[in-house]
């Protein structure tokens, strides 16, 4: 079966720098699984928020380009951890699709990409390819007693007809994956609500407002982390909490894992091949509790 | 919200334009106001999505392109998939984005320049160059970095590279651009 379980790789360039934990505890537990990571070589960035909001001829051959390399590989499908990266890929491929704007991205490019690559996300494959059931037979450390709330950010599942896995409004795939780890996942009703995005930067009074409202309302309904697919979200939540604490007069303590960093630790791996040092805010208590018989 | 006199200043060429770039049919949009409902910045916007929706239907071509709004849109993707007409109201928004550039329209400028600093990294470097990023940005803007206060988070955590990244494409990602530009000049 492991097999099957081979793919390209596109780290992206947040998971060189920023989110590199992302990247970090994305190929520790893809190693541990059998899910084999071809990186694909000499990647190039896919353009982000900035280039479609320039052209989309221009942001489609700049996420064009990574595909070509896919196409050299003679892998079916590319995989990418971060769903900003994901959805330029996808809506690349997706506008492709139509002959006349697929001759103006190659004309840009000195390799055409001409189709036949397929992009998902790290998760979709782990809840797909290898499906829930195996992921649940490998657990070692259930992570029992730990209260979380999935927090998919905007893009991950939307707009359904590019991104083509899970529910827009619903999805659930992180859930069943935590929930397939021993953790208590409850509802969270801003699951894709959009935390701020790229505005940290420009205008960070719009991310204190929107992903304040996440910290809050992952407070409600108790839960002790949040847990994301996004190194936008990730940073917007983590690193900037004290910033939004400070802005709102809030007292918010709340971890912000990646979802890769939960599996490696109940698949026993080691937190710092996990990066589990590199967040923020920190989650040693939230650790420390994981299957400490609960005193209630 | 401003009071528009749309008699005056009907543009078709303006809905034909947005129409052609975007692939959309203007005419179905019936003002439900979903996409505004949904819209996480209409606290920012100064005319919520849907009035754009509308303003374009009546060709307020200049009103549109130097709305605040379409600067501040994050590509969420939440009014597309309301929509109850099927309308990508998020495309709409990116080109009309588009428009307002090449017509010299610049209503929020740090937003702005932050987009033209990431893509100046790009260009430069093939990959971002997270750093060097945030200097252009600060050079642009001539504003102190508001941010000072992550510094000592960040820093030990080993996460920021002080060297820009080298990749064997970096020529050929400039090139991409560079055509880019040539076929904007056509
Ligand atoms: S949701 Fe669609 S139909 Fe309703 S106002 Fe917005 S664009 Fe128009
Ligand atoms: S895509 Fe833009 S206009 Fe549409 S809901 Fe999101 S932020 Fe608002």
């Amino acid at each position: 079966m492991s097999d099957s379980l081979n793919y390209a790789y596109y780290p992206g360039c947040s998971g060189t720098g920023t989110s590199i934990e992302y990247d970090m505890s994305t190929r520790a537990i893809c190693a541990k699984l059998g899910i084999t990571l071809n990186e694909i070589p000499d990647w190039s960035c896919c353009g982000s928020t900035p280039a479609h909001t320039v052209d989309h001829t221009l942001s489609s051959a700049l996420s064009a380009r990574n595909l070509a390399l896919v196409e050299k590989m003679n892998l079916s499908t590319a995989i990418t951890p971060c769903p900003s990266c994901l959805t330029n890929l996808k809506t690349a491929t997706h506008r492709m699709g139509k002959d006349e704007f697929r001759d103006d991205v190659n004309k840009l490019l000195d390799t055409p990409y001409n189709g036949g690559v397929d992009t998902k996300s790290v998760l979709q494959i782990i809840v797909e390819d290898m499906g829930l059931d195996a992921l649940k037979s490998k657990v070692v450390k259930p992570l029992k007693g730990l209260k979380v709330a999935a927090y998919y950010g905007c893009i991950m599942n939307r707009p359904p007809e590019v991104m083509n896995f899970d529910d827009p409004e619903h999805p659930m795939a992180m859930d069943n994956i935590l929930t397939a780890l021993g953790a208590t996942v409850l509802p969270f009703p801003l699951k894709v609500e959009c935390c701020g995005a790229s505005f940290g930067i420009p205008r960070k009074d719009i991310v204190m407002s929107l992903s304040g409202k996440l910290l809050d309302a992952a407070q409600d309904i108790g839960a002790t982390a949040l847990v994301t697919a996004c190194p936008l979200c990730q940073m917007n939540l983590d690193l900037r909490q004290d910033q939004i604490n400070s802005a709102n007069g809030a007292k918010h303590n709340i971890p912000v894992f990646y979802y890769t960093q939960l599996i490696g630790l109940a698949l026993g791996l080691d937190e710092k091949e996990l990066g589990i040092d590199k967040l923020c805010v920190s989650p040693r208590k939230v650790i420390n509790d994981i299957g400490a018989e609960d005193a209630s | 919200m401003e009071i528009v006199n749309i008699t005056k200043s009907y543009d078709s060429s303006f809905v034909k334009q947005v129409e052609k770039e975007s692939g959309q049919n203007m005419s179905h949009c019936y003002q439900c106001g979903n996409c505004t409902a949904g819209c996480p910045y209409t606290f920012v916007y100064d005319q919520p999505v849907n009035q754009i929706m509308r303003l374009v239907q009546a060709g307020q071509k200049e009103t549109v392109l130097k709305s605040k709004s379409l600067w501040l849109c994050a590509t969420c993707e939440s009014c597309t998939t309301r929509c109850p007409n099927n309308i990508d109201v998020a495309h709409i928004m990116d080109v009309l984005r588009h428009m307002a550039r090449r017509e010299g329209y610049a209503p929020v400028p740090t937003v702005k320049s932050f987009w033209d600093s990431f893509l100046s990294s790009v260009e430069k470097h093939g990959r971002v160059f997270e750093i060097g990023l945030l200097a252009s940005y600060i050079a642009k803007t001539g504003r102190f970095w508001t941010d000072v206060d992550l510094g000592p988070k960040v820093l030990p955590k080993g996460k920021m590279h002080f060297k820009p990244p080298q990749i064997q494409g970096k020529e050929e990602v400039q090139k991409i651009f560079n055509r880019f530009k040539e076929e904007s000049r056509k």
